[in-house]
């Protein structure tokens, strides 16, 4: 290496010391302002690799290679003129002199020097701690020795049970290790959750088989019996593990700052001022190893914003200060969700504190807030961060609370006030902290033709740190594209500029009755899986016409077009429909002996009737014509359409019944059962309060009164279970009919494709409310169309697979193959519990080895 | 070498815009009939690699892009219908064949 390369004399000379995360972005802040203009920069790291992502660095075990963490391959350096040398420790300053000195006996003069020398993992003096296969967590070797020494053993312990070790701890566990974390402290994460907090976490680590120990003081550390090594504890226990990692806390590594005589905290860093200078003036210093206001800053953030202030200091723009910075943080550990926002500990004076604890789904929350309420101080979160972006915004920008405060910590539920909207955040606020990023640089980078979140994410660098900010960041962005009047694209598909219910609407008013019709007049190419059933959804819901009619057959999914529900293995489910439940023991014989003649596997549905599985395609038509003659209908369980109808048996049997809820569901289930909609609709009507049908959790819930009827609207359970809106008190029979027609029709016309009533609920504008005034004051004067909608599809109705039988043509398309009368040889069952069931692939193999 | 035609059904077997199995040399073959289309008639396999099962004429069929594709009625993934390709998944292709119409037969050879 030689330093001689001839500078022109008139160019001062930038030395960095450090090149992790902070002292590449500094290079990255000085090139920016046109610094490698100025001043000719070298750069030294102790490290082989330039420059990686450190806080990402356990992806290193989940599948990325250091090439994937780089946060540069070196052209940034190269194009500017920047000489770097990795594997270069720098072991002495000269102050005097301005020299600095290298391990390998080089030295190098300088004119300012920026030292990012990061920190280093203490590891506590316990007897034994350098035994053989202990390791820290902190560099990419690092990991490569972890990783070779986790091969070879099954037991490993993380002391520390801090943020970061319990992130050790996580990647010890994906190794595939018996994991245990070791905490002297009371709790785990002591610096950022309180004691309740703390103690809810350790619930859920143990629950994911993590053993965790804390208050716990390791002693001595020696050979183990049954491991490499055991941890004797103070208490007299001791633990065996083959691999020990220490992660006990970083130290700043300000060991030139010390040689060269530089200011000092008292427990080590480098004492810097607001413009990250050091005692001495030409030296800076940012990231983990300075100390601003007798404080280190351990996270990456923080140090970005020390490494912005130092570049625009040398550069002459005095107005880049540092001035501290927030600690929140929110992190997935161990697949658990913890966030601690400012004060978490409640130290302010005169703080007042909300908490909100729930043992069964094991979530604790804690509010921390001003004297006289007004203010958010800090928060802890365990178990759900769903609440931090919200709680961090009313802290970082001093937004006055809600009257009712508690609930920015309470689940979800009726009348809560909803997150708070970016409408409400100010142009200051910070969204993305890593980065330094508020609200308002976003706003001007969508003014400057940045119009996706991928774009602001080029210019701003939001979102590009710790990733935390990505769900906010969206929410700006898409709201400024709103405020711009930008369309976010809501279009079906490519061959569709519509949304579906612009196409429901072209659809109704032009009379348009086919897909090829619709697609010559507005649409454009040749249709895909996307729009076809979309649209035949529409074209039923409108014209009720047969969905095997030529023209619409290829518009329907498979599901549809054979009128059951394909299986993995390609045979197909029958679903008859069984109103409300009830059949009587003639059908339900004629159900079991179809089922035992084709040896269908036979299940009661968890939506109250009969489904028989394993039927091929050439069966269906053969099995449906005996059901059809023994009066079934399609229960249309493959149909974007009415399901079920769920009851109890009600007044007529049951002795708290208070209606007849078995015949209205009858009769809804009869009423509503042509009825095609954006996505499946359930109903359920109950007898009384006690709700024995769960008709809260369907789209129409209906429970009995003592003066009639309750009407719920758009609950589900699934994916994302939602309750209900009482819609209605007290309805007649007639009445009930009138609003589930308007409800279900007006859904029909303005939804979404696949969108439940539950999602269609939440994304209308003005809520149950507007959907009140919709269909109980006819606002917007539709109500008469809505109900003549509704009484078409009732009047129309026809069993789709009566109408199948009856069509030859139809009938021809369930043949397995059209020249060969043959079965699908894949097609293979075996038994169990006395049924049939579909042979896993490892037993379609030994199946054919016996026949070979 | 010339290509050897194997006549497998007639016109009136295959559904417009849709597709249809059939059995040949014991292999299952997936038939499509797009009129709008250049070559009017297309052959893949009918196995689906994702799914499988032998599936893949019961899927619906989507113009994407300029190509004829079939979406898996399993789990949707799409194939292309002259080259057996896959669109989200480069390293799964199935078998194809070319196709063609004569009069009311329908053909196939190995491409
Ligand atoms: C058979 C059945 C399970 C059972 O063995 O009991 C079932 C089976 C299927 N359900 Fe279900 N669901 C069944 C009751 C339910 C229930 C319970 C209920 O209806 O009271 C629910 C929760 C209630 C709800 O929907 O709000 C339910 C929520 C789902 C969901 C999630 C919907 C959601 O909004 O989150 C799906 C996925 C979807 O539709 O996209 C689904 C989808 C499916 C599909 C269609 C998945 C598929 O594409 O293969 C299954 C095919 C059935 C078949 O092959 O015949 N199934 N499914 C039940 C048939 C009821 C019936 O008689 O029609
Ligand atoms: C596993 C892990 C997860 C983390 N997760 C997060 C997170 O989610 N969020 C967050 O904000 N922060 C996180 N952090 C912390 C974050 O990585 C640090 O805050 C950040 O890396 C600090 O950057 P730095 O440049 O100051 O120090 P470092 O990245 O440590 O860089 C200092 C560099 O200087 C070199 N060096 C030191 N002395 C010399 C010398 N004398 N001569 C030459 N070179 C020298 C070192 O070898 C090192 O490469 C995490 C850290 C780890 C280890
Ligand atoms: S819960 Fe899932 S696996 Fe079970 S039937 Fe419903 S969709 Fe199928
Ligand atoms: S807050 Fe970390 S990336 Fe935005």
């Amino acid at each position: 290496m030689t330093f001689n390369t001839p500078l022109s004399a008139n160019k001062p000379r930038l030395v960095v010391v450090g090149n992790g995360m902070v002292g590449h972005h500094f290079v990255e802040q000085i090139i920016a302002q046109g610094g490698h203009e100025t001043f000719h920069i070298t750069v030294f790291g102790e490290e082989p690799y330039l420059a990686y992502d450190r806080v990402h660095l356990s992806e290193y075990f989940t599948g990325k290679g250091a090439a994937d963490l780089a946060m540069t391959d070196g052209t940034l350096y190269d194009d500017n003129g920047v000489r770097y040398f990795t594997n270069s420790l720098v072991t002495e300053i000269d102050r005097k002199a301005k020299t600095l000195l290298l391990q390998n006996g080089d030295s190098l003069p300088y004119d300012k020097l920026v030292l990012a020398t990061g920190s280093y993992p203490f590891v506590p003096p316990i007897p034994g701690h350098k035994r053989d296969n202990t390791f820290v967590y902190r560099t990419l070797e690092d990991l490569d020795a972890i990783r070779d020494c986790a091969k070879t053993v099954t037991r490993g312990t993380v002391v520390g049970g801090g943020l970061l070790g319990l992130e050790a701890a996580n990647a010890l566990k994906n190794l595939g290790l018996e994991t245990s974390v070791v905490e002297f402290a009371p709790r785990l994460m002591p610096v950022q959750l309180d004691e309740k907090g703390g103690s809810v976490l350790k619930g859920m680590i143990e629950g994911l088989d993590v053993k965790v120990y804390t208050d716990t003081a390791t002693q001595e550390i020696v050979d183990g019996e049954r491991a490499f090594h055991r941890m004797n504890f103070a208490d007299g226990t001791h633990l065996e593990t083959d691999l020990i990692l220490f992660s006990a806390g970083i130290r700043p590594q300000d060991a030139l700052a010390k040689q060269s005589g530089l200011e000092m905290g008292e427990r080590g860093g480098i004492t810097i001022n607001n413009q990250c200078q050091t005692s001495d003036a030409d030296i800076y210093s940012i990231g983990e190893c300075a100390l601003w206001n007798n404080r280190i800053f351990g996270l990456v953030a923080p140090g970005y914003t020390m490494a912005k202030a130092a570049a625009g200091h040398l550069m002459g723009d005095a107005g880049l200060l540092f001035t501290g910075a927030d600690m929140s943080t929110k992190l997935k550990l161990l697949g658990c969700d913890v966030g601690s926002v400012g004060d978490a500990h409640g130290t302010s004076q005169g703080c007042k504190v909300f908490v909100y604890q729930d043992e069964l789904s094991q979530s604790y929350r804690k509010m921390v807030v001003s004297e006289d309420g007004k203010k958010l101080l800090g928060a802890v979160l365990v178990g759900d961060n769903s609440y931090y972006d919200t709680l961090l915004q009313y802290y970082l920008n001093a937004i006055d609370l809600p009257e009712q405060a508690q609930s920015l910590i309470l689940p979800a539920m009726d009348g809560a006030p909803a997150a708070l909207g970016v409408d409400a955040l100010p142009a200051t606020a910070s969204i993305c902290s890593c980065h330094n990023v508020s609200k308002q640089d976003i706003s001007d980078a969508v003014c400057n033709g940045a119009l996706s979140v991928g774009d602001v994410k080029g210019v701003t660098k939001a979102g590009t740190g710790c990733g935390g900010c990505a769900a906010l960041l969206k929410k700006v962005v898409d709201n400024e594209l709103l405020a711009l009047g930008v369309e976010v694209s809501t279009d079906i598909c490519e061959h569709f500029a519509y949304t579906r219910q612009d196409l429901y609407n072209i659809i109704k008013i032009g009379k348009i009755k086919s897909f090829d019709d619709l697609l010559e007049k507005h649409g454009k190419g040749h249709g895909c899986e996307i729009c076809k059933p979309a649209v035949g959804s529409i074209l039923a819901s409108v014209w009720n016409e047969y969905v095997l009619k030529k023209e619409h057959i290829i518009l329907q999914d498979t599901n549809d077009r054979f009128l059951g529900n394909m299986q993995k293995d390609g045979t197909y489910s029958i679903v008859p429909r069984i109103p409300g439940g009830e059949i009587t023991p003639e059908k339900l014989i004629v159900l079991g002996e179809v089922a035992k003649e084709y040896r269908l596997y036979t299940k009661v549905t968890g939506g109250q009737r009969i489904d028989l599985f394993g039927a091929t395609l050439p069966q269906l038509p053969e099995i449906w014509k005996r059901l059809v003659d023994a009066g079934f209908e399609t229960g249309q369980a493959y149909g974007k359409s009415l399901r079920t109808v769920k009851s109890c048996v009600g007044s007529t049997w049951c002795r708290y019944g208070v209606n007849d809820s078995m015949t209205m569901a009858v009769d809804l289930e009869n009423r509503y059962k042509g009825l095609r909609s954006p996505h499946k609709i359930k109903f359920a009507v109950s007898g009384c309060t006690r709700e024995c049908a769960e008709a809260q959790s369907k789209d129409i819930g209906v429970i009995a009164t003592e003066g009639g009827w309750n009407l719920y609207v758009c609950g589900n359970g699934g994916m994302k279970p939602r309750h209900g809106d009482l819609f209605a008190t007290d309805l007649d029979d007639e009445t009930l009919i009138k609003y589930i027609d308007r409800v279900l029709m007006f859904y029909t016309k303005t939804a979404d494709r696949l969108q439940r009533t539950s999602v269609w609920m939440d994304g209308l504008e003005g809520g149950l409310e507007y959907l009140k005034e919709v269909v109980i004051e006819d606002k917007l004067g539709m109500c008469e169309e809505l109900d003549a909608a509704m009484d078409y599809v009732v009047d129309t109705f026809q069993c789709e697979w009566k109408t199948t039988l009856e069509d030859p043509e139809a009938l021809k398309t369930f043949r397995q193959f059209v020249n060969y009368d043959g079965v699908d040889d894949n097609v293979v069952f075996v038994e169990e519990r006395a049924q049939i069931r579909p042979a896993t692939e490892k037993e379609k193999l030994e199946l054919i080895a016996k026949v070979g | 070498m010339a290509s050897q035609w194997k006549l497998v059904c007639k016109q009136g077997d295959l559904i417009r815009g849709a597709g249809v199995a059939a059995m040949v040399d014991g292999q299952q073959v997936a038939l499509f009939y797009i009129p709008e289309s250049d070559d009017k008639v297309f052959a893949i396999g009918n196995w689906d690699p994702f799914g499988k099962a032998n599936v893949l004429s019961r899927g619906l069929v989507a113009h994407l892009q300029g190509n004829w594709t079939v979406a898996s009625p399993l789990y949707k993934q799409h194939f292309v219908l002259s080259s057996g390709e896959c669109l989200e998944d480069d390293t799964a292709r199935i078998p194809y064949w070319k196709a063609k119409l004569e009069g009311e037969d329908v053909y196939i050879s190995e491409p």
